[in-house]
C-alpha cells in the first residue's frame, strides 16, 4: 500500500488491492458452486442438438425420465412465459428448441436430477430423430444468400469511390478474422430458490443481472418485481455472462418454479464451450485509395461476420467494428459497411471490445498494405495518416478527434521503445541467421468509450451510513475481477474521507439498485463511480446542512477530512459525527443516479457522437519466427497506455497487461476450428490454447500516461481500461508480419490473418517465398 | 488385503471404506469435505484451477507434489497426504507467505484460477528455496491457466515470495509428525475398495499387481490417470475394476543398467525427464513441454506407452532411442523393440492378463546424433501435432544408422522407413536431407484435425529433418526458440 501520510486508506489514485485478493489466494471467496446446497437441490443439465440444422421429426424422453435419480424433464413446452431470450427481443432466440435446431449444441430439453452427474448421464439418453436441412457454416457460405440476423450498418463520409478514382494507388484485398472463446475460468452457473408466490431469487454469474431477472419474468410469465437476481462475484467474464448467462439462469428458475426445490445449472467445461457464443469471426473485403507517399485518400471496407444462428448482440457488435475501422487514421472520404450474416452455428456475442478490434485490425491492415505498397516502415505510414489537426478531425460517423494523445504516445513509445535502433539491429539479425527471423511492430489503440446503445449509458447505486459509522456500499456493476468493486468503494472512501475499510462492498442484487446496465462497454467504473459518488454526496450535503444547524457554523466551514468532519475550528471523528446526525433524525441512506452526458447516435443517418470520450494505448512488440515450422515467441513488449488519472494504478495495470496477453493469445494461438458437419473441436482447454505464462512475452515493459487527466468531466477524470488494452496486442500480429515478411525481402505484405497460429505463420512464410521466387 | 483407503487430509487421518472406484478428488473435496476452495475450471487437467498438493513419503522423506484433483481417483491417496488451498493459512488464520506475496503483488483477479496458481508456488517453495528464474517459474506455473492478469503479476509474486521465508509455515513445523503419521498408513497389503459392485485395487507388490491383472483381464489399469481420468470425467465412462500401480515400489524404479537406463511403468515424467535428459537432452525437454509440472507429477512414461495414442510424445523418442519394452503375465515375461508394440491404432500387442513392466532405454552409441523435437499451437502443456524424434549415427561424413520416428503422423507412432533408406549409408550433407524430406510422403499421409492440417504436418516433418541437419552441422545458426536455446548436445 502506499497511501499518503495522514490520509485515509484506499483513497481514489492509490494503488489498492483487489478488495477480495486475501479470499481469493485462500479460497475463501464464495462462487456460486461454492455457495452451500440447499437440502433437495436439483441439478440440470441440457439435452443438446447433434446437427447445425435440422427440423426434429421425432423427441423421444422416455429413457431420460426413467434414468437413475431423475426428477423431472423439461422442453419447451413447459414454460409459462416466453421461450425466448433474446437480449435485443428480437424474439430470434427460444431458450429450448421447438420444433427445429439451428447450431449443433442447442439446448432441447433440459433433465433434472438428484446428482449432477445423473442429470448428465440422462441428458445423452434422448432419442431425437432429426430431418437434416441445408445448413450455412461458415462466412463464405452464407453471404451469397447473404441472410442476415439483423440491420447492418453502412457508414459514408465523402465520396470514397471518387476518392479511389483519382488516388494515385489504390489496392484491394481481404482479411480473414478468427473468432476467440471467453475461456472464463469460472464456468456458466446459476442457482435457484423457489419463493413465495410467485417470486424467485437466482444467483447468476452474469455481468447483467437486470437483464436476468427480465428474462426470469418473461420466461415465468411473472412481473419483474417477482424475481430477485444477484451476484457477489464472477470467475471471469469477458463479455462471455453480458448475455450468455440468460440460458442457464432462466432455465434454473423454470425449474425451482416447476418443481419447489432449489436448482442449480452448471455445464462441464466442454458443454459451456458448445453452447455459449464467442468472439465474432470476420471476413473483410478492403479497398484503399493513397497516394505516392502513402496518405490515405479514400476507403471502401465491407466487414462481414459470422453471427451464428440468432442475433444475440450482434448488431452492436458489428456496429462497432465500423466504428474502430478507422483505428487513429483520418479517412477523407470513406464507406464502411456490416454484414452481420446468419450461420447455423453457436450465436456469436460480446466479447472484450465488442467488434471493436475487428475493426480496427482491418484498419491497421490497410496502413500496413500501403506500407508495403511504398516501401515505408508501417510506423510512418501510421503517424502520416493520424487524427488531426482541423478536417482531419472527422471520424466517419462525424464525431471529431480533438486532442493528439494518438501521435504523443506513439511518438513517446517510438523513442522510449527504441524503435528505429531495435529495426536496425534487426535487420541485421534477420540478414545472418537463417532459420529464425525477427519482427517489429508499434500500434497504436483509439477505443471509443459509451455503448452505443444510448440507453444504457446510466447506472444507479445505494449507499447507507449506520449509527456506527460503518457504510454499505451497493450499485448496479459487476464484479468479474476487473476491480470495479474495490474502485468505487475508493471513491465512496474519498467522498467520505473514510479508510476504505469502513465501506463494506455487497453483492450486486436487483432488490437494491433496478434497472442497471450491463457491467460492459468498459464504461463500469465510469457509470457506477459516478453514481455512487451522487449518492454519497446527497448524504454529505445532508450532513453539511445537519452540522451548519447544530453546531451552529456557516457551510463552507465544515470539512471532511481523513476519518473525522471539521466543523468550524472542532474536528469531530467520522463515527460519532454520524451517531450525532442519527440522533438529530438525519436520513443516512441514498440513491445517486448518473447519466453519460453528450452522447448522441443517430442510426439511420450513421452520425452522432456515440462517444464519450476515446481511450488511447500503444504497444511495440518483437518478435521471432522459426521459419522452419512457423513457430514464435514474443521476445519483448513496451506499452504506453492512457488511463487518465487512475482510480487505482495498480488494478489499471492489470487490466492492461491482463488485456494484452488475452489480446495476443486471440491473434495467436487461439484457434476455433469446426468440423464439416458444424461441430466445435475445439471445446476445452487441451484443444483450445489460450496462452499459458511461459507465453507471456519475455520483456513486458508497461507503464501508464502519467499526469494527463481525461478532458471529459469523468469520475474523477479517470479513463476507461478494461477494453481498449486488448487491442494493443495488434502489434504482436504485426510484428509477426514483419518477421515473415523479411524471407520475401520486405518486397511483399505477407497478409498474414488471425489467428497467426504455427501453421498460419509457416503457410505464409511458404506463399511468400514462392510468390517472391516467382517474382 | 486392506478394504479402506487411507490418507491424511491436512493432517486428519481419512478411512474410506465404500468409495466409487473413480471418485475424483476434486469431487470428493467439493462435495464429501466441503472444501470448496479447490476450484474445477475444465475437469481434465489443464487449466490448473482444481491444483493440489500431494506428499508422500520417499526415502524416508516427503515429497511434495502439484497434482491435478480433478483426474486423480481418490483412492490414489492412499497412503499420502492432501493439502488444499484451505490448508495453507495458519491455525490463526494468517495468509501463508505464498498467499501474501499473490495479495501483495495484486496476482489475482476474478480469483478462480488463485486456488490453483498458490498450490503451484507453495509446491514450487518446496523444492526450491531460492527464486528461480522466469523460465523455472513459467515451468512451475504451465499447468495453471489465468485468463485475466496475463501472468506478469502472478511472476512477481513467484519471486516476492521468497522474501516472506515461504518455508516458515505450520506445514513445515509439522513435518516429523506427518512423517510418522504417513509411516503408520505405509504398508504391503493390497488395498481393495467397493462401491456398488464397482471395485478400486491398489497393490503394492508386482506379484500382487500380476495376479490382480490375470484375475481381472477387463480392469482398467491406472498409473497417473492423466488420460484414464478424462475417460470418466468427459466419455462418463464407468470402469467396473481399477487397479492402481502406483503404490507397486517395483514399478517406481529407475535404475542405470548394463542395457541402459531402466524406467518402471509407475515411473513419472518428472522423475524419468530427469534421467533420460542425462543422456537425451531433447527428451528431458519434450517432457518437460508435453504436460505441465501436476500433469509430469502424475503421468508415466509406461501409460504414456501402454496408452499408444498416435499422438503420444514419449513413443516415437523411444523408439528413436531403441527402447526395449517389457511386459509381464503373471510370473511370465517378455521383452520387445518398442515400436513392435504399436500394431494399429487402438491396437497394442498387449495379451489379456499382461501389464507393462518396464521400459528400457539404451544409452546412445558413440557418434549418435539425437533430437526429439515437439510441435504444437502452444509451446507449453500442448498436445503436439507433430513429435519427430531423430537418431542419426554418424561414422565419419557418413551415416551409419538412422532411426527415426514420428508422432502425429499415422494412425500409430511410427518410424520413416524411407528416410531412414535414403539416409543410411549417404553422406550426412544437406542435399542428402533433402532428399529424404521428399521420401517423407512415402512413409506418412497425415490427416488434417483440429490440431494441424495434414499440409503442415508433412511440411513440419520434412523440415524437422532440415533442423536436425542444420543444428548437427552448424553449430552457429540459431534454431531454438524455447528450452535450452544453447544446444546442449552434439
Amino acid at each position: 500500500m502506499l497511501d499518503r501520510p495522514g490520509a485515509i486508506t484506499g483513497a481514489v489514485s492509490t494503488p489498492r488491492q483487489h478488495d477480495s485478493g486475501h479470499k481469493h489466494v485462500a479460497g475463501r471467496a464464495i462462487y456460486i458452486d461454492d455457495m452451500p446446497e440447499p437440502p433437495g437441490l436439483l441439478h440440470v443439465y441440457f439435452g443438446t442438438s447433434s446437427e447445425a440444422h435440422a427440423r426434429i421429426a421425432a423427441l423421444d424422453l422416455a429413457p431420460v425420465r426413467a434414468a437413475e435419480g431423475v426428477a423431472a424433464v423439461f422442453t419447451a413446452a413447459d414454460i409459462p412465459g416466453e421461450n425466448d431470450i433474446s437480449p435485443t427481443h428480437r424474439h430470434d432466440e427460444p431458450i429450448l428448441a421447438t420444433d427445429a435446431v439451428h447450431f449443433a449444441g442447442q439446448p432441447i430439453f433440459a433433465v433434472a436430477a438428484r446428482t449432477r452427474d445423473q442429470a448428465r448421464r440422462a441428458a445423452r439418453l434422448a432419442n431425437v430423430t432429426y430431418e437434416p436441412l441445408a445448413a450455412a457454416l461458415s462466412i463464405e457460405a452464407a453471404k451469397p444468400a447473404g441472410a442476415m440476423v439483423t440491420e447492418p450498418l453502412t457508414l459514408v463520409r465523402g465520396d470514397a469511390d471518387a476518392a479511389m478514382g483519382t488516388a494515385p494507388r489504390s489496392l484491394t484485398g481481404q482479411m480473414r478474422i478468427g473468432g476467440q472463446d471467453h475461456f472464463y475460468l469460472e464456468g456458466q452457473i446459476a442457482l435457484a430458490l423457489p419463493g413465495e408466490d410467485d417470486e424467485v431469487t437466482v444467483y447468476s454469474s452474469t455481468q447483467h443481472p437486470s437483464e436476468i431477472q427480465i428474462m426470469v419474468a418473461q420466461t415465468l410469465d411473472v412481473p419483474a418485481n417477482a424475481v430477485t437476481v444477484e451476484v457477489r462475484r464472477m470467475g471471469g467474464a469477458f463479455g462471455g455472462k453480458e448475455t450468455q448467462g440468460n440460458l442457464f439462469a432462466v432455465v434454473a428458475a423454470l425449474v425451482a418454479k416447476k418443481t419447489g426445490r432449489a436448482a442449480k445449472v452448471r455445464p462441464d467445461r466442454d458443454d459451456d464451450m458448445i453452447i455459449t457464443g464467442k468472439r465474432h469471426d470476420f471476413l473483410v473485403d478492403y479497398a484503399v485509395g493513397f497516394d505516392d507517399d502513402g496518405r490515405i485518400m479514400g476507403v471502401d471496407m465491407t466487414y462481414a461476420a459470422r453471427c451464428g444462428w440468432s442475433s444475440d448482440l450482434s448488431g452492436p457488435v458489428t456496429d462497432r467494428s465500423l466504428f474502430h475501422a478507422d483505428n487513429c487514421y483520418f479517412y477523407p472520404h470513406v464507406r464502411l459497411a456490416s454484414q452481420p450474416l446468419k450461420t447455423n452455428t453457436v450465436s456469436n456475442t460480446a466479447f472484450r471490445g465488442f467488434g471493436g478490434p475487428q475493426g480496427m485490425l482491418g484498419g491497421e491492415r490497410l496502413i500496413e498494405e500501403i506500407a508495403f505498397a511504398t516501401t515505408k516502415d508501417p510506423l510512418e505510414i501510421r503517424k502520416l495518416n493520424l487524427y488531426g489537426p482541423g478536417e482531419r478531425s472527422l471520424t466517419p460517423y462525424h464525431q471529431a478527434v480533438e486532442e493528439t494523445t494518438a501521435r504523443d504516445i506513439i511518438e513517446t513509445l517510438e523513442g522510449s521503445s527504441d524503435y528505429w535502433m531495435r529495426r536496425e539491429e534487426i535487420d541485421a539479425y534477420n540478414s545472418r541467421s537463417r532459420v529464425l527471423k525477427r519482427g517489429l511492430a508499434l500500434t497504436p489503440v483509439k477505443f471509443g468509450i459509451a455503448f452505443t446503445a444510448t440507453h444504457y449509458n446510466q447506472a444507479g447505486a445505494l449507499v447507507h451510513i449506520y449509527r456506527d459509522g460503518s457504510i454499505h456500499l451497493n450499485h448496479g456493476g459487476t464484479e468479474m475481477g476487473q476491480g470495479l468493486y474495490v474502485k468505487v468503494a475508493q471513491v465512496v472512501a474519498e467522498e467520505f474521507q473514510v479508510d476504505i475499510d469502513r465501506v463494506r462492498i455487497t453483492a450486486t442484487t436487483t432488490g437494491k439498485v433496478p434497472n442497471t446496465s450491463a457491467t460492459a462497454a468498459s464504461a463500469g467504473s465510469d457509470l457506477n463511480g459516478m453514481a455512487a459518488q451522487a449518492a454519497a454526496r446527497t448524504i454529505k450535503n445532508r450532513l453539511i446542512a445537519f452540522a451548519a444547524e447544530a453546531w451552529d457554523v456557516p457551510p463552507d466551514q465544515i470539512a471532511f477530512l481523513p476519518g473525522r468532519v471539521r466543523i468550524g475550528q472542532q474536528d469531530v471523528p467520522f463515527a460519532k459525527f454520524i451517531g450525532r446526525a442519527y440522533m438529530a433524525r438525519i436520513s443516512l441512506s441514498s440513491t445517486g443516479f448518473y447519466k453519460t452526458p453528450k452522447i448522441h447516435w443517430d442510426r439511420a443517418k450513421g452520425r452522432g457522437r456515440p462517444f464519450h470520450y476515446f481511450a488511447y494505448g500503444a504497444a511495440c512488440s518483437e518478435v521471432c519466427v522459426d521459419t522452419l515450422t512457423g513457430e514464435y515467441k514474443v521476445e519483448r513488449v513496451d506499452i504506453l497506455h492512457d488511463v487518465g488519472n487512475s482510480l487505482n494504478p495498480a488494478v489499471d495495470m492489470g487490466q492492461i497487461e491482463g488485456g494484452f496477453v488475452q489480446g495476443m493469445g486471440w491473434l495467436t494461438t487461439e484457434e476455433l476450428w469446426w468440423d464439416d458437419k458444424g461441430h466445435l473441436r475445439t471445446h476445452a482447454p487441451s484443444t483450445y490454447k489460450i496462452p499459458a505464462c511461459g507465453d507471456r512475452p519475455r520483456v513486458f515493459n508497461v507503464r501508464m500516461v502519467h499526469g494527463v487527466r481525461n478532458s471529459e468531466e469523468t469520475i474523477y477524470r479517470s479513463k476507461a481500461v478494461g477494453e481498449p488494452p486488448l487491442m494493443l496486442a495488434i502489434s504482436v500480429l504485426h510484428a509477426l508480419s514483419d518477421a515473415v515478411a523479411s524471407v520475401a525481402g520486405h518486397r511483399l505484405c505477407p497478409r498474414l490473418d488471425p489467428p497467426a497460429t504455427p501453421e498460419r505463420v509457416l503457410q505464409t512464410i511458404d506463399r511468400l517465398r514462392a510468390e517472391d521466387a516467382a517474382a | 488385503m486392506r478394504n479402506a483407503i487411507r490418507f491424511l487430509l491436512r493432517s486428519e487421518a481419512r478411512v474410506l471404506r465404500s468409495v466409487d472406484p473413480t471418485m475424483t478428488v476434486l469431487d470428493y473435496l467439493r462435495q464429501v469435505e466441503g472444501l470448496v476452495g479447490t476450484k474445477e475450471g475444465c475437469n481434465e487437467g489443464d487449466c490448473g484451477a482444481c491444483t493440489v498438493t500431494r506428499v508422500r513419503l520417499v526415502d524416508g522423506g516427503l515429497r511434495y507434489e502439484a497434482v491435478n484433483a480433478c483426474i486423480q481417483f481418490v483412492g490414489t491417496l492412499d497412503g499420502c497426504q492432501l493439502l488444499t488451498v484451505e490448508h495453507l493459512s495458519s491455525r490463526d488464520d494468517r495468509l501463508h507467505p505464498v498467499q501474501q506475496a499473490m495479495v501483495d503483488c495484486h496476482g489475482s483477479q476474478c480469483g478462480f484460477c488463485t486456488p490453483g496458481f498458490v498450490m503451484s508456488l507453495f509446491a514450487l517453495t518446496r523444492h526450491t528455496d531460492h527464486a528461480p528464474d522466469d523460465a523455472a517459474i513459467d515451468d512451475a506455473l504451465a499447468g495453471n491457466l489465468c485468463r485475466c492478469t496475463g501472468y506478469a503479476p502472478i511472476v512477481r509474486a513467484a519471486k516476492r515470495m521468497y522474501d516472506l521465508d515461504p518455508r516458515a509455515d505450520e506445514i513445515t513445523a509439522r513435518e516429523a509428525e506427518t512423517i510418522s503419521a504417513l509411516r503408520a498408513l505405509a504398508d504391503d497389503e493390497t488395498v481393495s475398495v467397493e462401491k456398488d459392485r464397482r471395485r478400486f485395487f491398489a497393490p503394492a507388490t508386482v506379484e500382487a499387481l500380476a495376479d490382480l491383472v490375470l484375475a481381472h483381464p477387463d480392469a482398467t489399469i491406472v498409473a497417473g490417470s492423466t488420460d484414464v481420468g478424462l475417460w470418466v470425467t468427459k466419455q462418463m465412462r464407468r470402469p467396473a475394476t481399477v487397479i492402481y500401480v502406483g503404490r507397486v515400489p517395483a514399478l517406481a524404479r529407475l535404475a542405470e543398467t548394463a542395457e541402459g537406463l531402466e524406467i518402471g511403468a509407475a515411473v513419472t515424467y518428472t522423475d524419468a525427464a530427469a534421467a533420460l535428459a542425462r543422456y537425451y537432452p531433447d527428451m528431458g525437454e519434450v517432457i518437460r513441454r508435453l504436460g505441465s509440472v501436476p500433469i509430469r507429477n502424475a503421468g508415466t512414461i509406461g501409460g504414456n506407452v501402454a496408452n499408444a495414442s498416435p499422438i503420444g510424445d514419449s513413443p516415437p523418442m523411444l523408439i528413436a532411442a531403441g527402447a526395449t519394452l517389457h511386459l509381464r503375465c503373471g510370473a511370465k515375461r517378455r521383452a520387445m523393440p518398442i515400436e513392435d508394440f504399436f500394431i494399429d491404432y487402438g491396437k497394442q500387442d498387449r495379451q489379456s492378463g499382461e501389464f507393462v513392466e518396464k521400459i528400457v532405454v539404451p544409452v546412445p552409441a558413440q557418434g549418435t546424433r539425437f533430437r526429439a523435437y515437439k510441435i504444437s499451437k502452444r509451446f507449453d502443456q500442448d498436445i503436439s501435432a507433430v513429435l519427430g524424434a531423430f537418431a542419426v549415427r554418424l561414422e565419419g561424413e557418413t551415416v551409419a544408422e538412422a532411426r527415426i520416428a514420428y508422432g502425429g503422423m499415422a494412425a500409430t507412432p511410427k518410424r520413416a522407413r524411407a528416410v531412414e533408406a535414403r539416409l543410411t549409408g549417404a553422406a550426412w550433407t544437406e542435399a542428402t536431407v533433402r532428399a529424404a524430406m521428399v521420401d517423407l510422403p512415402q512413409d506418412f499421409q497425415p490427416i488434417t484435425d483440429w490440431r494441424a492440417s495434414a499440409e503442415y504436418r508433412l511440411r513440419t516433418a520434412q523440415n524437422l529433418l532440415l533442423r536436425l541437419f542444420i543444428e548437427t552441422s552448424d553449430p552457429n545458426t540459431e534454431t531454438r526458440l524455447v528450452g535450452d536455446r544453447e544446444i546442449a548436445h552434439a
